[in-house]
Order: C-alpha cells, then structure tokens, then sequence
C-alpha cells in the first residue's frame, strides 16, 4: 500500500522542489492580517474544491464505477445557494437545500447504476449533460452574484487563522476515513469492486452499497460547489466546475486506485488531488505560459498510468519470474471447462 | 412490443428504427408548430450546420463499436483548427495544409490506439490524455481566434451548391456525405469492418477465430483521430478561424449522437445511419429551440440528457430481454 | 477405418504451476479417424492437458508430435494453423455477428477487397450442410440455441481444416436429440478421417460414441483403453477411486442422528440446474453428497444457500417455510456456503487474509457496525491456529496463499458465524494430504458439536469417513439417499453412479 503512495509523493516534492528553485520564498508561510499566508496555503486553498469531489469520486472508481457528472452537480448546487440567497433565503438554509439536491441526484445515479443495471459512465454521463443545462436554467445563463458576507466565508474566509475551505475539506476528508475506516464501509466497497459475485455470496447486497457511494460522491461535489461559489461570490452555470470530473479521476487514477475498483487510498487521492493543483501553480510561478498546464498534465497522466500499467513494466523492464506460490493466473485466451 | 416487431423486423434495426420513428414525430412536430418549419431546407440547414459534428461522430462510432471510446475528438478538432489557421497565415498552400492536418490526426489517432492496445491502458484515461495534449498544443501555439482568409477555405465556406428548387447545400455537406459512404462501406463490405463488430463483440473469441483484433483496434483509433482532423477542417471551412475553444464538449455531442443512433456503448451492435440520424436529432433539437425562441438554449442541454436517458433506458430492455 | 500411426502423440507431458503439479509425464495417442474421449474429475488434468496441446501454456517436458512431426506451440493460433482446432464449451464465437460471419470471417471470399457475400454465404451453407444444418445464415448467432452454435463452431473449426478437432464437454447444454445430432456429425467427420478428442463426464455418452479412452488422475495417466475394455463401474474407481498413498484406515462410521430435523427441502428444483429433489437434514448431521463433475452437486448447494432461485419446491427450516432467494436471507437462517470455486466465488484476492475472513461477519452486521479491530485479531489469530493457516500473517494478501491455505481462510470466513448448517463444496480440492485430514477432524469435531454439515465431494471415502447418510447425484438428479451403515462401501456408491439408481 504505502509503494503506491511513493510515486504521487515523490512527484509533488518534485514539483514543490521546481517552485522552490524559481520562487525563493515558496515555502514560507507568514501570518498576515491574523492568519496564514503564502503559497502553500494557496495551493490547498484553490484544491480544496477538487480534494472534496476527488475523495468522493474515490469511493466510486473503488466499486468499479465511475462519476461523470460531478462536475454538473458543482455547477447546480453553486447556482442553487446562490439563487436562493439572492432571494433572501439565509445562508445556512441555502447551503442545506444546495447540499441535499445533490445527494438526491447523486442517489439518482446510485438507482441507475445499481438498481436498472445500467453502465457507470453511461448512468452519470445523463446527468452530465441534463446537469449543466439544468444549471445553466437555474442561473438563466447569468451570473449571479451574492454579497453576504456569511456565504463568503465558506470559500473565502478565514476560521483559526487557515480558510476555511481548508478546514472544511479536512472535516469532510475525516468524515470519509472515519466511515469508511472506522466503519466497515470502505471494507464492503473495496470487497464489491474486488470481486462482485464473491461479496454476493458472503452476504453482501451491493446495491445499498453502489447507491452509498453515488450519492457520497454527489455530495462532496455539492459541499465543493458550494465552496467554489462562495470563492467568487457568485455563481457560473457555464463553467463552474467544468471538466473537474477529469481532474478527479486523474487525481484518484494518480493516487494508486485502479481503474478497475477495489483497494482504494483516500490518502492517495488527496496527495494526487495536490499534484494537479501544484502542477498548476508551478507552471504559473516558473514562467511558463499557463496555456501549457493542459500538456503538462497529458504527460503526467500518460507517465503515471503507464508506470502503473502491468503490460507497459514488463515490455520495458523485463523482470524474472517472481516465486510466488500464487494459483496459475490467467492473462489466458480462454479457460477451458475444469 | 419487442416480440410483435420482431417477427416482421429482425431485432437488430429496432433501436434504429425508434430513432428514425422519434426523428420524424420531431420533425412533423415541429412543423404543425412553427411556420416555415416544415421544410426541406430546414433539414438541409441542420446537415449544412452539423456536417463537422457528422465527420467526427462517424470516426466515434468505429471506436464504440470495438467497445471503446474516444474523449479526445473535441481537442483534436480545435488543434486542427489552430494549425490550419497558423499554416494558412504562413503561406502554405491550401492542399498541403489538408494534408499536413489530417496526418496529425491520424498519427495522434495512432499513438493513442498503441497506449490502448500494447500498453493495455483503458480508452477511457488514454484518449482522456489526448484531450489534454490536443486542447494544450492549441494553447501553446496561441490562445486567440486566429482568422482564416485563404481564398480556398473562404470559398469552401460561401458557396453554396444549388440542389434545383431553391434548396441548397455546403461543400462540407457534401464532404460528410462522402465520408458516410465510405464508412459504410468500409464496416459493411470489408473484413476490417466485420473484424471492427467481432472485436466488440467479443474480443477474445475475435483473437480466437484469428481475426486481426490488434491491427483493427489501432486502426478504429487512427480513423477516429482522422474524421476529428477532418471535421476541424470542415470546422475551419464553417467558422473561417483557428481557436483553441473551439468545439469544447464536442466529443460529448459525438457520444450523445451514437448512443442515440441505437449503437450500444458496450460494442458490437449499431449502424451508421443511426449516427446519422442521431446528428440530425441534435440538430434538430438546437432548430426547434431557435425557431421558438422564448426558450434558452440550455434546454437543449436538458432536452439531450433527457433523450439520451431514454435512449439508454430502451437499449437496457432490449438487450435485457435478448438473455 | 483407422489407420495405425497415430495423429497425435504426446509423451512425458510435464506441467508444473507453483506449488502445484499439474502434469507428471502423460501420454496421449490420438488415431486419425476414431473418437478419443479424455476422461478424468476436476484436478485431473484434462484441462490442462487441453491447453498444453492447444498452446495456450507451454509444458514444461515432453514431446508433441503431430502427424509425425514435433511441434511446439506458443499461441492457440499457431496450433490452429497446425490443425488442431477446439471448440470450447462457451462456444468462442461472436455472437453479435451472423452465422456465415462466424464461419468464414477471416477466410471470406474478397474480390478487391470487397467481401462477396452470395459466395460467402452460400460456402457457409454447404459447411453446414454437411454437418446436416440447415439454418438461416444471415441471421445473427445469437438468436441460436446454445446447440446450435456449437455446431457452427464446428463448423468453423472444419473450415479452417482441422485434422484434430477437440470438442471440450460440447454436450453439457444439449439435450437427448441435440445430442444425437452432435453425435451423427462426429461420426461423418470420423469417416472422414478427422480425429475427435472428446473431453466429457457423461459416461453414458462416452461409451456410445467414443472408440477409446484415456483416463486422467492427479495429473497422471491411469492409462488408455480401447471402450468395451473397461466397464463403468472400473472405470469410475479409476477415475475417484482409492488413492493408496493417502492412508487413515476407516474408523468407525458415525452412528446415524437422531436429532430433529433442522431443514427439509422438498422438491426443491431449477430449471437447468437440477431436477426436483427431496431431502431433509438433522441437527448436527452430516449430509454426504456423492457424484460425478457435473451431476449437479454444486447445483444442490447453491439452492439451499439462496445464491441460486429455485423455480420449484419448498424449504422448511425447523418447521417454518422460508424462502431461501439471496445468500443474506440464507445466512440470517444460520447457513453457510463454502464454495468450490475459490478464486472465482469465494475470495478477494486484493484483500488481506484477515479481511477476507471477517467479511461475512461484517456483511451481516453491515457496514455501521465495524468489528472492533481487537475483536478482529482474536477472531482471525484463532482461526488461523486451528485452520494452521501458513503464513500465519492475517496482514497477508489472500491471493498470495496457496490453494489449501486460500481453502482455509475460505472456511474460516464461515465458520467464524457459527452456522447451524454448513455447506462444503469440494473443501478438500488441490489441498495436500496433510491439510485434508485437519480438515476431514474439523469437520467431525463441528458435526459432534451440534453443526449439521452438507459435504460434497468426489472423493468417496472421504464422503464415507464422515457422513452420517449419502445422498448420490448424476446427470443432475438426486438419485438415492443411502444411510451410512456397515453395509455401504465406495463400490456400492460407484456401483449406484454407474446405474444411475436404475433398477
């Protein structure tokens, strides 16, 4: 477990070191205007948004599913709290409405997929679509903006000298390890994405579970798009939380979970959550034009799932034979009948 | 309803048929709505607006129906877009522009079907690494509208080819057309073809019977990137500027349009027409929203999730009822 | 008319896997033109054998010659080319294509490229025609039954002229005439001098259709027989019958329960599956289920564990009907299932030894209530002294283990829920003999201490040593329910298989 954090790791105090070398000062924080401030507060600051919808999408990738439509669940819930404080409505109730619309539509994905049998990325990819269009109706295409100060504080301000942002995706980070360490869940997850029919036959129903980690997701998205409206005091039904679905599977593909479901890291994810954000913030402070952030990500991403790819270690790094005592597996053509 | 059609309609051009079926009630319903509606042009308008989005979602299908797919065709759209424009403003002639573009398609195409096949990284997080490095070369060359004035481009873009009784089409129409015709062929005529069916089928048996599984899933992501160059040009001829915002989210529309052209996404089952005809629904959608007016266009977003849902629903209990 | 130099020949076939022996010097002799079954229960090696000689493993030792000639092959495709073609039991076929696809893609008529499908399509008719099939061959190969398909892979394998075709238990699916059809089939292409080896476990069907046989067991060759040498009830003890390394006299037999009757399943049947069946277990009894690969065992277990619907009967357990629809339902009425299949139903392999052996605790207590992490380690530290699970590390991955110590772990994860009834598939499989015997004491120790257990096994003695009454299956029928008394012995048991409680 702990080698598959290495990598992740190792890159972000590669990219940290690279800041360094450009931006002296990169890794002072100083306390200014009675709290902290400097560059790594921003970096976690501006990736509080995507650790939330990350750890979410963490707990789906890790049934063998995938969340394509968190990025549309950011974008509703954002222009719902702000629709309704624009109206008048108070801040926390706005938050509450905000927050629970999206557990249900993520609980409409968990139906899909678990309940009518259709495929993850087919379920989510509905209300990826209808999601941002619904959004975009919330907000009739304009931007709305709110000036409470309350809103403001979620993404804005400041609680115990950090942001608050900060504070709560670490509530929200220790929520999910308490329920899914503390608790059982995460060992019912990881059983369903290991081996679907084996965790059916030790007594598992999967369908309460898929439906869990569905609405989970959708929550952290409403709890980020709340947050990342409150950042700017508006919102944006166009772009809010546009393409944040991709940066969540990286970041979660880059913190060690597979693709394919079962052992996941929340630990992982949030270091390979930081690795986006940093890599954005490097190519800023070291002079590159920010239009190459996207090329620098095609290539981490291509870098890390090729290192992790079984096929690609053993073209380029051919290894002996390791003796496990392991039962005969099958990268087969075919299993013949016992 | 499934058992009383398949007794006169073999099951598999059912999902064909509703789409075709929703199509028409679309259209005849427009038309008894909106004056001017019911008109040939009208349809002709849609393809003329849409032949780019046709080229791209025709490259998707072969993707689909080996069972993967391909999110990098919106980014390889607008990069065709981009060095087209910068190509054209260096002084290339147009022809070697044409070709220079569609090389690089295919050869992204290419690369990215060798991550898929050698490396056995999924379609999924290998064409999502295309994106990236497609939409990044966009901005890295620049991140303004460049404007296209080759004389070649701005006439692909203003002729307009009389069909007799006042009805008219683009050359990119015409282009798409084309490249339907060839796809069909080529999937319906052509052992690639079948190969490209019986992989998603069932690609193990596929290597099984000894049919070239390897070279055809290269091959279907070649295509892809190919018909994404093509439609960034067809793009270029439409919009006559390079611009790395270009067709953002295009690849969902492509996506959207074969699911809703009856073809599963889990491959081995679908038809071009289908494509087609789910093109068209798009479009159609986008025109009937125009022609109302009071409606925002966003409800085509609403309108499209809502379709696309239905379309998976109905895939679902067709094939469930096939087991 | 056979001819006397032998098709195929491999000798000294060796094949080991990790920790495993697989093969230990097999031969087999195939003649051009007769019907070669290949005979042997699960762990016999038959399907290993097949993949060695379709090239899907390389073997380790040994020699295949074909038609006089060494071959080696590194891929199931070269062997193809060879001419020696498999039709598989799940038929490797694309079913989203047409029958004449199926047949001919890849050696289809082209012109310029162009596939000329009149040509193709009437080529794919006359194949089929020889085999006696008239079928509509524009039609996708899915809406053909199972038989039929097999068939079309047939025809498939003829067409890409296979000398050797090796039909892998083809008749599992069929019924009586669709097996006559494939039978009339096998015997034209016999005629035509194509050599069939023919893997199955339905004896009846073997000695109608085959000319000889060769018979597996743990990995060895118990040797070859022309059919009329050997009769079933031999050939049966051949196949499961006493393994003399394999010591522990018979003690004394269970004195048969007289406790209440703890479940009562009562024409209890799916489609399928297996016919309806009646059968009651005691308290604290244990249930013996004999019968060959394929009679219908495993079929047994899943009805009563709810990982299976029945289409037919009733279950009563102490007196109350229950309906036994999921392995939750089932596991709240204290019953438990330990699968044969280890790999594919049982574990995760990613997951620790302890994870997986507390996972149906945790299942049942669902997901609010975690086992707290010491109660945990007493559990899994218990289990692994008793089990002697080596390593004994429960951070260990499961899929790490050996075979026997994954069957452990496996039994472990149900015995921790302290069942009323535990079923046992096959839980003494590809384990060494020393773990067997731990096992075989487990489970007498359980049965004394008031747990019933269904036990299923090949093995006969073993099925003797513990059960308090045998019920014996084949051809997916229970067939008689015989008390464990001094006058039952393994030849009575094969004697019963082999007449199929015909009398």
């Amino acid at each position: 477990m702990n080698r598959r954090l290495l990598w992740p790791a190792v890159v972000l105090a590669l990219l940290l070191l690279l800041n360094l070398l450009f931006t002296p000062g990169f890794l002072s924080i100083e306390v200014k205007d009675g709290h902290f401030y400097g560059s790594l507060i921003d970096i976690l600051r501006f990736g509080a948004p995507l650790v939330l919808v990350s750890l979410g999408m963490t707990l789906v990738i890790a049934t063998g599913g995938i969340d394509l439509s968190v990025g549309s669940v950011v974008a509703i819930s954002g222009a719902l709290a702000c629709l309704a404080i624009s109206e008048g409505t108070g801040v926390l109730a706005a938050v509450a409405v905000a927050v629970a619309v999206a557990l249900v539509l993520g609980a409409f994905n968990g139906f899909l997929v678990a309940v009518v049998g259709i495929q993850p990325i087919v379920a989510t990819l509905i209300l990826m679509v209808a999601g941002r269009g619904l959004a975009q109706l919330i907000t009739d295409g304009q931007i709305i903006t709110v000036t409470d100060a309350n809103f403001k504080v979620i993404g804005g301000g400041y609680l115990l000298m950090l942001p608050f942002g900060i504070l709560l995706a670490l509530v929200v980070l220790a929520a999910t390890v308490f329920l899914t360490r503390r608790l059982a869940l995460g060992l019912l997850i990881e059983s369903v994405g290991g081996n679907a029919e084996a965790s059916r036959l030790a007594g598992l129903r999967s369908r309460g579970i898929l439906i869990t980690v569905y609405a989970f997701a959708a929550l952290c998205a409403g709890i980020a798009g709340v947050m990342v409206a409150s950042n700017v005091s508006s919102a944006d039904g166009n772009n809010a939380g546009l393409w944040i679905e991709l940066d969540a599977i990286l970041a979660v593909v880059i913190g060690g979970t597979l693709l394919t479901g079962g052992r996941f890291s929340l630990g992982g994810t949030v270091l390979g959550a930081l690795v986006i954000q940093t890599l954005t913030t490097t190519i800023y402070s070291i002079g590159v034009p920010p239009e190459t952030t996207l090329l620098f990500k095609a290539l981490v991403v291509a870098a890390v799932c090729l290192l992790q790819s079984t096929a690609f270690r053993s073209k380029v790094f051919p290894q002996r034979e390791r003796p496990v005592a392991r039962p005969a597996t099958t990268k087969d053509t075919t299993e013949v009948a016992r | 309803m499934t058992a009383l059609t398949g007794a006169v309609v073999p099951r598999k051009y059912l999902p064909v048929l509703v789409t075709a079926g929703l199509f028409a009630a679309m259209f005849v319903a427009g038309g008894a709505r909106y004056e001017g509606f019911f008109s040939t042009q009208v349809v002709l308008n849609v393809f003329i607006d849409n032949a780019f989005l046709l080229v791209v979602a025709v490259g998707m299908t072969f993707v689909i129906l080996t069972g993967g797919i391909d999110l990098s065709v919106g980014s390889m759209v607008a990069l065709a877009t981009m060095v087209a424009a910068v190509l054209l403003n260096a002084g290339w002639p147009p022809v070697a522009v044409i070709v220079v573009v569609l090389l690089i398609g295919a050869g992204l195409g290419l690369g990215m079907g060798c991550m898929i096949h050698f490396f056995e990284i999924q379609p999924f997080i290998a064409t999502l690494a295309g994106m990236f490095l497609a939409r990044g070369l966009c901005y890295t060359i620049g991140t303004d509208s460049i404007p296209i004035t080759d004389p070649t481009f701005t006439a692909a873009a203003q002729t307009q080819i009389g069909l007799g009784g006042g009805l008219w089409i683009s050359p990119s129409v015409l282009i798409a057309v084309a490249v339907v015709g060839v796809a069909a062929y080529v999937l319906h005529q052509t052992r690639f073809g079948r190969t490209v069916y019986a992989t998603g089928g069932n690609e193990q048996s596929a290597r099984l019977m000894g049919l070239p599984v390897a070279r055809t899933k290269l091959g279907v992501y070649t295509i892809s990137g190919f018909c994404s160059a093509l439609g960034g040009l067809l793009l270029a001829f439409y919009m006559l500027s390079g611009y790395g915002l270009h067709a953002v989210g295009l690849e969902l529309d492509a996506i959207a349009a074969v699911v809703i052209g009856g073809t599963l996404l889990t491959g081995g089952s679908g038809f071009l027409i289908g494509t087609v005809l789910g093109v068209l629904i798009l479009g159609l959608i986008q025109t009937v929203i125009s022609f109302q007016g009071t409606l925002s266009s966003w409800w085509t977003k609403i309108f499209v999730g809502l379709l696309l849902g239905v379309f998976i629903l109905l895939q679902r209990v067709i094939t469930a009822r096939k087991k | 008319m056979t001819s006397a130099a032998p098709i195929l020949q491999l000798t000294g076939i060796g094949k080991q896997f990790p920790g495993v022996t697989a093969l230990d010097d097999v031969d087999l002799r195939v003649l051009p033109g007769e019907v070669h079954a290949l005979m042997g229960e699960n762990g016999a090696g038959k399907s290993t054998l097949i993949k060695v000689l379709t090239g899907v493993h390389p073997a380790d030792s040994g020699t295949i010659l074909l038609d006089g000639r060494e071959v080696t092959f590194a891929h199931p495709l070269e062997a193809q080319h060879a001419g020696i073609s498999t039709v598989y039991q799940e038929v490797n076929l694309c079913p989203n294509l047409s029958v004449a696809e199926n047949i001919l893609l890849g050696r289809e008529p082209r012109r310029f490229g162009r596939i000329q499908w009149k040509s193709l399509r009437r080529r794919a008719a006359e194949r089929l025609a020889a085999l006696e099939l008239d079928l509509d061959v524009t039609a996708p190969l899915a809406q053909y039954s199972l038989a039929i398909q097999q068939m079309v892979a047939i025809a498939r394998a003829l067409e890409v002229e296979a000398r050797v075709l090796v039909l892998d238990e083809p008749t599992s699916s069929l019924d009586t005439d669709e097996v006559e059809q494939l039978f009339r089939v096998m015997r034209n292409l016999k005629e035509q001098g194509v050599a069939i080896l023919f893997v199955s476990h339905f004896l009846d069907q073997v000695y109608e259709i085959a000319d000889r046989m060769t018979i597996l067991r743990n990995g060895r060759r118990e040797g070859d027989y022309p059919i009329g040498e050997l009769g079933q009830v031999e050939l049966i003890a051949k196949m499961i019958g006493r393994d003399l390394a394999e010591l522990e006299r018979l003690d004394d037999r269970p004195p048969a329960r007289t406790t209440g009757t703890l479940l009562e399943a009562d024409q209890l049947g799916r489609t399928g599956g297996i016919e309806p069946f009646t059968l009651t277990i005691r308290e604290g009894e244990v249930v013996g289920l004999a019968g060959l690969l394929g009679s219908g065992r495993t079929e047994v277990a899943r009805l009563l564990f709810g990982a299976d619907h029945a289409t037919s009967g009733s279950v009563t357990i102490d007196g109350e009907p229950v309906s036994l629809r999921t392995p939750q339902i089932a596991m709240t009425h204290k019953i438990a299932f330990c699968p044969e299949d280890r790999k594919a139903d049982g574990l995760i392999p990613d997951l620790t030894v302890r994870e997986n052996v507390v996972l149906a605790l945790q299942a049942r207590r669902g997901w609010t209530r975690p086992i707290p992490r010491e109660q945990q380690a007493q559990l899994v530290d218990r289990y692994i002294k008793a089990l002697k699970i080596s390593p004994a590390d429960p951070e260990q991955l499961v899929r790490n283990l050996s075979g026997g110590n994954q069957q452990k772990v496996l039994l472990a994860r149900w015995l921790i829920l302290e069942p009323r009834l535990l079923i046992l598939d096959e839980p003494t499989r590809g384990i060494d003999v020393g773990a067997k015997a731990e096992i075989q004491r487990l489970v007498a120790e359980l049965s004394d201490g008031g747990m019933a257990v269904l036990f299923i096994s090949a093995e006969l003695e073993e099925v003797l040593r513990l059960s308090h009454k045998v019920g014996v299956l084949r051809d997916r029928r229970l067939i008689a329910e015989l008390p464990n008394d001094d006058t039952l012995t393994t030849e009575v048991l094969m004697q019963t298989i082999a007449s199929g409680g015909r009398s």
